[in-house]
Order: C-alpha cells, then structure tokens, then sequence
C-alpha cells in the first residue's frame, strides 16, 4: 500500500513524498518501518502519528489499516 | 521535591512563547482562486530546540484548499529561557502572517475577504496541506456564518475598522480512563484523570446522566488521580471533554449491562429480555408485561443482595479526535493621536462537534479570544540593553482585563466529529488563532496601514501611521 509521508518523516527519506509497504495493522506498519528505514529511528521513538482516511491515531497501534485506505505518517501533535 | 518560584522568577525563567518571523507569498487567479502558497516561518525556541516550527508549518494553511502548498520551517536557538505554549502552539503566528496576507490578495483582486476565503476554504474531501485528507469539517461554515452576522452589518464610523481571521487546530486525545460508582443511595460518582480546565466536568457529568438515563442532579463527577483510577495523559490538545467523554460513555454502557443483569435477577427473567430505557430496566415481550420497570435507584437500593456493588469502567485510547476550525469578526477603533486601539465588538464562530455544555464551549470561545486579543495588542517581553527582562509582572505585562473588552458574542456550530459516539471535537485552542490577524486586518481598515509586527501596541500602530503620512 501507499503511505505518504509528511514534514520531518519526509525529510528523513531523503525527500520521498510516499513510500510501498505493506502492514494490516498501525503496529505492523511502525515495526516495518523501523526494519526497513534504519533513517527513521529517532522520529519512530519520538512518535509518529499515522492518518487512516483522514482520522489521526497516534497511540491506537491495533488499528486495522483497511485496503485502499490513505495513510498519511505525520508528527505527533502535542496540544496546549 | 517542590520547586517555588515568584511571578518575576516565573516571568523571567518559564518561557513567553516563540518570537517568530514568517514570510508568506501567495500566486491567485482574477477568479479569486488561489493557485499556490509558500510559508518560510522562523520559530525563536530559546536555548533547547522544539518542534515550533514544525507546528507553525503544518497549521498554517491548514484552512484552505490548495492545488500546490509548501511549507518550510526553522526552530531557531537563541540565548534566551525556554518557550511554551498555552493554547494552540505555533499556530497564531502562522496565522496571522497568513490572514493578513489573504486579506492582503482579496483586496488586490477587489473581493470581498470573506467570499475569498469561502472560495478557498478546505471541505470535506480537500487533501489538508499538512497531510490527510479531511473528514465533514467546518471552516465553510464558520465563513458562511460571518457573512450572516449581525456584526458584519453594523455601521462603522471615522477611525473604525472591521478584520475578520480563520483559525485551526488539530485537538487530540490519548490515554484516558473513567470509573462510574452506582451508590446504594442511586446517586451517580464518576471518575475521571483529566483537569477541570473550562467546566468539564459539568459536560462529562451531563454525558453520564444522558447515557443511565438518570437526572444530571444525581450525577457528581470527580478528578481522581493515578493512584486512584488509572493512568491519563496530561489535559492539553482540548482533550478533556472528548475523552474522558468518551470514556465516561464507554464506562457507562458497561454499567448499563451489569444494571440490566441485576433487575434480570430481581425480575427473574432473562437477561437477554431486559432492555435499559431512560434510566429504567425493562422487561421487553408479552410474556413480562406483569413486570414494572426498575428505575436505576430501585436496583441500586438492592444491589448487595443482588451481587454487591455496581461499577462500570473503561481504559481507551482516545484517538479520533475531530479538528476544529473557527472565523473571528473584529471591530476596532484606532485614536491616530496616540496609537490606542479599542475592541468595540468581537464575534467568535467555531465548531464544537457537539457543544455538550453549552455555556462552558462559550466560556472556552471567550477566553481563547481574549487571550488572542491580548497578544494582538500589548502582550510582549520588553528587554533592556543589558538584555535583562524588564517587564516580569502582570502590571507591566498587560494582559486583557474585563474592562478592556467588550462582550465577546459567540456562535457554536456543530458539525459532528465522527470519531466521537457523540460527535464532540476539542474547542478549547482553537479560538486563539484567529484574533491576530482579526486585528491586524481592522486596524488595517480602520486606518489605512498594515501592521506586520505584534503586539500591534500604541507606540506602533502610531508609527505606522506617521510613517504612512
């Protein structure tokens, strides 16, 4: 599946706009990308929030990640 | 370990948020649409880096639908305490280098800033500039609600200036839990591990009485701790409402159930035929219609005979949280003898979701406005030439006072967030976005010159204006 990738997540790849790879769950997704993109590691132990057609999950790793869904990988957000 | 500090020492070592500087370029068609938007935003962190500017990136187009968006950021160090945020971090300023700068291209094409805005405002289905693609949102609302606000059809006389701003932030959730007690007495205790910030409780107490079925009278609601309930992230991001909202509905339905089990045994019927009805359990078929209902006093009151205490609980990540978006009016007038602006009115326009508590999301409208209004005009560390602090206390940093300001009116729009069982979105931030460029755009009517440096204080305003003449 196509994930897009945002701000510094983007950055650390060198400049990718998106990315194939294939995970069923949020958790699948974070332990693929940590495999495949030794780059990533500083921002993965920070946190990165991933979007499922448009909701934001930034804890919920059991999340099912449907077929043809959009995933975006973006910060995660604090608030104030 | 307890650590004291005095309002000077917290003035001078906590942190004023980021200084910033921010350019802003954007490319339109004479049809009013815009066709590309560049940010280059410049985030003063103090001495330790943060993701300042990052935040300012990812909000600051945030509002509009646009086919090319770039956004580039710098977390500047400086030798300066740390920074920090109240509400909405990084996003006023983004904000208001972005409004002015729209109200800047409306009057170039010689639109109205309001229908520009609608004619680039974000929808559902728009590609966010900072990522996903959104769900039902309500920034085209907000805009339509300007257009019919009894504000904007008020007459404004010499000197008087009408700005309006958009504004968004994100809201989140995150780890949350909540314990509901069903007393002996039939009384309602609910637990939850975030901060009364705004009258929360008041809400979440309301969510629990709407859930039971029970008069909001009998419910009280209490923050506990982690020794007591469980762990819950910090109360930031306008999570307090959504989640322990929602874990308090969760918690609730769980108490339902074991309600259901126990008027089972009292009516000695299965519990499968047992349905919770407005606060009552009720035995549902033919076959039951000897039975009266049991109202939730009826089986707490015979609780320790039917398998002691009564509790619902629930632990959940509360993601799902829904974004909030807001459009401001401002009435200003401008003395251009002394650079002294007055807020004549103010009107906030956001979407709540679902406004539980309708008096508290006003309260969170207006205080967010206020402290908006307030770095707008005077708020800002004044440094001398030995580069100490000179103003470390609220008499020489001048917050907004009642007095200052009018009546801020409000408008609750409630677009419901999917990702609540009740549609709540987080509305505390939000509403500081937009008052910087609100201002900034009324000053910039009321007396012909654009103000590009906040706070837009007297001795500023006044030099604008010389300088103009």
């Amino acid at each position: 599946m196509k994930v897009a990738l945002t701000g510094p997540i983007r950055d650390a790849l060198g400049g990718l706009a998106s990315i194939e790879i294939e995970a069923e769950t949020i958790r699948e997704l974070m332990q693929r990308l940590e495999d495949r993109y030794p780059a990533l590691a500083p921002l993965l132990d920070a946190g990165i929030a991933v979007a499922i057609n448009g909701e934001i999950f930034r804890d919920r790793w059991g999340e099912v990640i449907p077929r043809h869904a959009e995933v975006v990988l973006m910060p995660r957000i604090p608030g104030g | 370990m307890k650590l004291v500090l005095t309002r000077e020492e917290t003035f001078r070592g906590t942190g004023p948020t980021c200084s910033t500087s921010i350019d802003i370029k954007i490319g339109a068609r004479r049809d009013g649409r815009i066709t590309a938007a560049l940010a280059t935003l410049r985030y003063q962190d103090g001495a330790f880096p943060g993701i300042w500017g990052m935040l300012g990136a990812m909000t600051a187009w945030a509002c509009y639908d646009l086919p090319n968006v770039k956004s580039v950021a710098y977390d500047v160090l400086v030798n300066r305490p740390k920074v920090a945020a109240y509400r909405a971090p990084s996003a006023p300023m983004a904000a208001f280098a972005v409004e002015s700068t729209v109200d800047l291209v409306a009057r170039e094409l010689g639109m109205d800033p309001v229908d520009f805005r609608l004619l680039n405002a974000a929808k559902e289905g728009t590609r966010a500039s900072y990522g996903p693609t959104y769900g039902p949102i309500g920034i085209g609302p907000t805009l339509e609600a300007v257009k019919n606000h009894p504000q904007m059809k008020v007459k404004l006389g010499p000197n008087q200036g009408r700005g309006m701003a958009c504004g968004f932030w994100f809201n989140f959730g995150g780890q949350t839990c909540s314990t509901v007690n069903i007393g002996v007495d039939g009384t309602v205790n609910v637990s939850v591990g975030t901060v009364d910030v705004g009258g929360s409780r008041a809400s979440l107490s309301l969510i629990a009485a709407e859930e039971l079925g029970v008069p909001y009278e009998t419910v009280k609601c209490s923050v506990a701790d982690t020794a007591s309930l469980g762990h819950n992230d910090t109360t930031e991001g306008s999570r307090g409402t959504f989640s322990s909202g929602m874990a308090i509905i969760f918690a609730c339905r769980n108490a339902v159930q074991e309600l259901r089990a126990r008027a089972a045994k009292m009516m000695d019927v299965p519990v499968e035929d047992v349905h919770w009805e407005n606060g009552q359990a009720v035995a549902l078929g033919t076959q039951h219609s000897n039975l009266q209902p049991l109202t939730l006093a009826q089986i707490a009151r015979k609780s320790p005979q039917t398998g002691g205490p009564i509790a619902g609980h629930n632990e959940v990540v509360a993601d799902g949280a829904g974004v909030s978006f807001a459009s401001h009016i401002c009435d200003v007038e401008v003395d251009p003898e002394t650079g002294q602006t007055r807020v004549l009115r103010y009107a906030v326009i956001q979407d709540a979701g679902k406004a539980i508590h309708p008096d508290y999301v006003e309260g969170q409208f207006q205080g967010a406005a206020a402290q908006g209004i307030g770095w707008a005009l005077n708020e800002e560390y004044i440094y001398g030439k030995d580069g100490r602090l000179q103003n470390p206390g609220f008499l020489d940093y001048r917050i907004p006072v009642c007095s200052d300001l009018p009546f801020i009116d409000t408008q609750i729009l409630e677009i419901p967030n999917p990702g609540h069982p009740y549609g709540i979105r987080g509305v505390g931030e939000t509403s500081i976005v937009p008052p910087l460029a609100a201002i900034g755009n009324a000053v910039s009517n009321a007396v012909g010159v654009r103000m590009t440096h906040v706070p837009m204080s007297p001795p500023r305003i006044l030099g604008a204006i010389k300088a103009a003449r």
